[in-house]
């Protein structure tokens, strides 16, 4: 029979012997259930799921990010909520938002079913990109010098708020901003 | 005796032979662990009042002032002191070896204190609001980078310093094989070490970007090397804890290892694999690519949730072999009936191992993965996940063993024993009302680090999506949670502290029933060889430990149950991610 040792003690002898049944088991349960969740993330949700994980990004200057985004509402605003502007994107387009201490720009007005390809880059600190609908929410980080790419289809019309939710500053709790989606 | 009485003594109780210079660095830095504990309990009360939002506590400066500072003191500085509080104990005494150079332990000693307590003392007070993972370009005071580099390098000589008692035992034929105690410690130096040396490579461009010698930080690359020391530091308080464990099952139930190869795989493959999931903190950042997000935040395969699991099994096995030696053979279960759970250490060990298991580890490895992290970044989800592990998981457990250690090493007789008797039981309802209350408000989408969720002073774009019954409860749980489990720490802290200041002193503290035998490498062959219980062949169809086995089933049962509702919750998004 096995010589086992308190786990306090120096082990004297040798002390190395084979697994027992109970210990085979488990270990083979422990693999296999490892295995199982890294077949699911690399595999199965990128075969099935509707919620995918496929951030782009890329590399730019705050001011250049800052300078798109103005362009991109002068194309197309429609309006102003609390002195934000309002922006209608055709469906498939380009959407630029812009984080800041502390407000997300513009609001952005979409159709429902339909895809667009959100850039979203910081002007100053990083931040937190969280659109919620609860009991969920989507959420990305955000950070100065990068953009970070993902596209979204929104399936239910609805007014949802994009909170800040990476601390960025004493004002953070103030920063809010807007995606509209309509019929 | 008399002659080495200034260098050493034998200690009454578990024969050891201890190192007085090591004892009075353990001293040191486990009094100092336990004034960080309580000084990152007071503002732990204070937060939760202010993020229950019915009582919104505090004005939002001082807010999230406190928070960063819970965050530094508690994550990083109760935890390390303590930790190396553990490894002086684990190369030293528990070997009964002398300590070598003595000079670099109080040394590191100094830097950690120095570092700490100015780091402390201005994010307490308002001149340093950057939040536990300071990132780039938010800015503090240079002098606030340069105290966490002092306290990062200290820690980084403690560890090495840890390292060169073990050779130095080994050279001296002190040791041969270690104790998985001292074991598992090694794989948290080994952990540590990498993780320190992240931190300072993440924080010193900081340090040199804020008094003007680089131009700027990348954002990403600072968030990449933070998180090797942000969660690289909670891998050293995963693998300390297993130690811990391990040794409140020896010294509360005369548990020995059920296979010594098994549990020290275990600890190696957290070694190889548990740093990659320092990763997991960017899965849904701009800059990294897919291949590099699936390998490493699946731990490489789930290596180190393999070597969890293996714990998991081993440590409940361990005690039910030596509560079934000791003749509570009866049935699936009798041995865990019939187990110490008056005894503080034996509470402690339960409470931290449920709840670390279940409601940490379970919560970490669905949020860590790519796809499900997109519904729970940064919502109060995750400091709910990394509560259940570092509070109700690491810090139980440490308290947990301060019960022995702390009448052993200060020989004083413990106070209040019936408090620490009820404390583990106190501090884990706490935790766990509280951690079911974050976790379900971020599983809402209610954010992390934030104020004020009605935005009752916001300018523009006002909304009161948070203002829904359900999670009116669910911050109210965080909120009575917090108050039960700060009132579980301050018993905690009344009884350490109480201890160390008025307990009688004495060559053999009481300590309960422990079995001191736990510390003698005394060979004893399982199945019972004492001659007072004869050695029965395992019965149940030949498994050793059958009860264990059925926990341990049952555990990843649940495990997979949280794991798919955690798809089908990411499946319910009513929008297309892509």
């Amino acid at each position: 029979m096995a010589v086992r040792f308190s786990s306090l003690a120096k082990p004297q002898g040798t002390w190395w012997h084979p697994l027992g049944r109970d210990e085979r088991l488990w270990g083979a349960l422990a693999v296999i259930w490892g295995l199982a969740m890294f077949a699911m993330i690399v595999f199965i949700w990128p075969a099935i799921g509707r919620e995918q994980n496929q951030i782009q990004s890329y590399r730019i200057a705050p001011a250049t990010f800052g300078a798109l985004t103005d362009q991109f509402i002068e194309t197309y605003q429609v309006g102003e909520i609390d002195g934000v502007p309002v922006v209608a994107p055709p469906p498939g387009s380009d959407v630029y938002l812009e984080a800041r201490a502390f407000a997300w720009r513009p609001v952005i007005q979409l159709k429902r079913g339909e895809t667009y390809r959100f850039l979203i880059s910081s002007r100053d600190v990083q931040h937190g990109f969280s659109l919620v609908m609860a009991p969920h929410s989507i959420n990305f980080q955000v950070l100065p010098d990068y953009v970070t790419v993902i596209q979204l289809t929104p399936e239910e019309a609805g007014e949802y708020p994009i909170v800040c939710n990476e601390y960025c500053g004493l004002g953070h709790h103030l920063m809010l901003g807007r995606i509209i989606v309509t019929e | 005796m008399q002659a080495v009485a200034a260098l050493q003594r034998r200690c009454q109780v578990t024969g050891l032979l201890v190192d007085r210079s090591a004892e009075r660095l353990i001293m040191a830095n486990a009094v100092t662990a336990v004034v960080y504990l309580a000084i990152g309990g007071l503002l732990a009360l204070l937060i939760a009042l202010t993020r229950w939002q019915a009582i919104h506590l505090l004005p939002y400066e001082s807010f999230y002032a406190f928070v960063s500072t819970h965050g530094m003191v508690m994550l990083i500085f109760w935890i390390i002191f303590f930790e190396v509080a553990g490894l002086i104990f684990g190369s030293t005494v528990l070997l009964s070896a002398r300590m070598v150079v003595p000079t670099l332990g109080w040394i590191a000693y100094g830097m950690m204190l120095i570092g700490s307590v100015v780091a402390t003392y201005l994010m307490v007070t308002g001149q340093a609001i950057v939040m536990f993972t300071s990132y780039p370009p938010l800015k503090a005071p240079p002098l606030y980078y340069a105290a966490v580099l002092v306290f990062a390098v200290g820690a980084i000589l403690a560890v090495v310093h840890f390292i060169i008692n073990l050779v130095g035992a080994r050279l001296r034929g002190d040791v041969g094989s270690l104790p998985l105690f001292t074991f598992a410690l090694l794989g948290a130096a080994i952990i540590a070490l990498w993780s320190l040396l992240a931190g300072a490579a993440a924080l010193l461009p900081v340090f040199l970007w804020t008094v003007g010698l680089v131009p700027s930080v990348d954002p990403g690359v600072y968030r990449l090397l933070y998180w090797g020391l942000g969660h690289g530091a909670q891998q050293i308080n995963l693998a300390a804890m297993v130690a811990v464990w391990y040794g409140l099952a020896s010294l509360t139930t005369g548990a020995k290892v059920v296979n010594e190869g098994f549990s020290r795989i275990a600890i190696v493959l957290y070694v190889l694999f548990i740093n990659m999931g320092a990763m997991h903190h960017l899965q849904v950042d701009p800059g990294i690519g897919t291949w590099v997000r699936n390998v490493n935040v699946s731990y490489f395969m789930y290596g180190a949730v393999i070597g969890s699991l293996i714990h998991a099994f081993s440590i409940p096995a361990s005690v039910e072999l030596a509560m079934r030696e000791k003749g509570f053979r009866q049935g699936l279960f009798t041995w865990l009936r019939r187990a110490p759970w008056g005894e503080p250490g034996f509470a402690a060990l339960v409470t931290s191992l449920f709840l670390f298991g279940v409601m940490g580890g379970v919560s970490g490895v669905i949020i860590g993965g790519p796809f499900v992290n997109m519904i729970s970044h940064n919502t109060l989800l995750v400091p709910a996940h990394f509560h259940m592990t570092v509070v109700a998981g690491t810090t139980a457990a440490f308290m947990g063993i301060s019960y022995y250690l702390v009448p052993l090493i200060f020989q004083r007789q413990l106070v209040l024993r019936s408090w620490a008797r009820l404390q583990p039981y106190v501090y884990a309802l706490g935790m766990t009302i509280f951690g079911l209350g974050m976790g379900l408000a971020g599983h809402w989408g209610v954010p992390r680090r934030h104020w004020d969720i009605t935005f009752s002073t916001a300018r523009a774009l006002r909304t009161d999506i948070f203002e829904q019954p359900e999670i009116a409860v669910f911050l109210a749980g965080l909120g009575i949670g917090a108050i039960i489990a700060v009132i579980g720490g301050a018993m905690f802290v009344a009884v350490i502290v109480g201890t160390v200041l008025l307990g009688r002193r004495t060559a053999t503290p009481a300590l309960g029933k422990i079995a001191p035998e736990a510390f003698l490498p005394v060979p004893i062959a399982a199945g019972g060889s004492d001659g007072e219980v004869s050695a029965a062949e395992p019965s149940h169809e030949g498994f050793e430990v059958p009860g264990a086995l059925v926990l341990a089933l049952a555990f990843l049962a649940l495990f997979a149950l949280l794991y798919a509702i955690s798809w089908y919750e990411l499946s319910s998004v009513p929008w297309g991610i892509h």
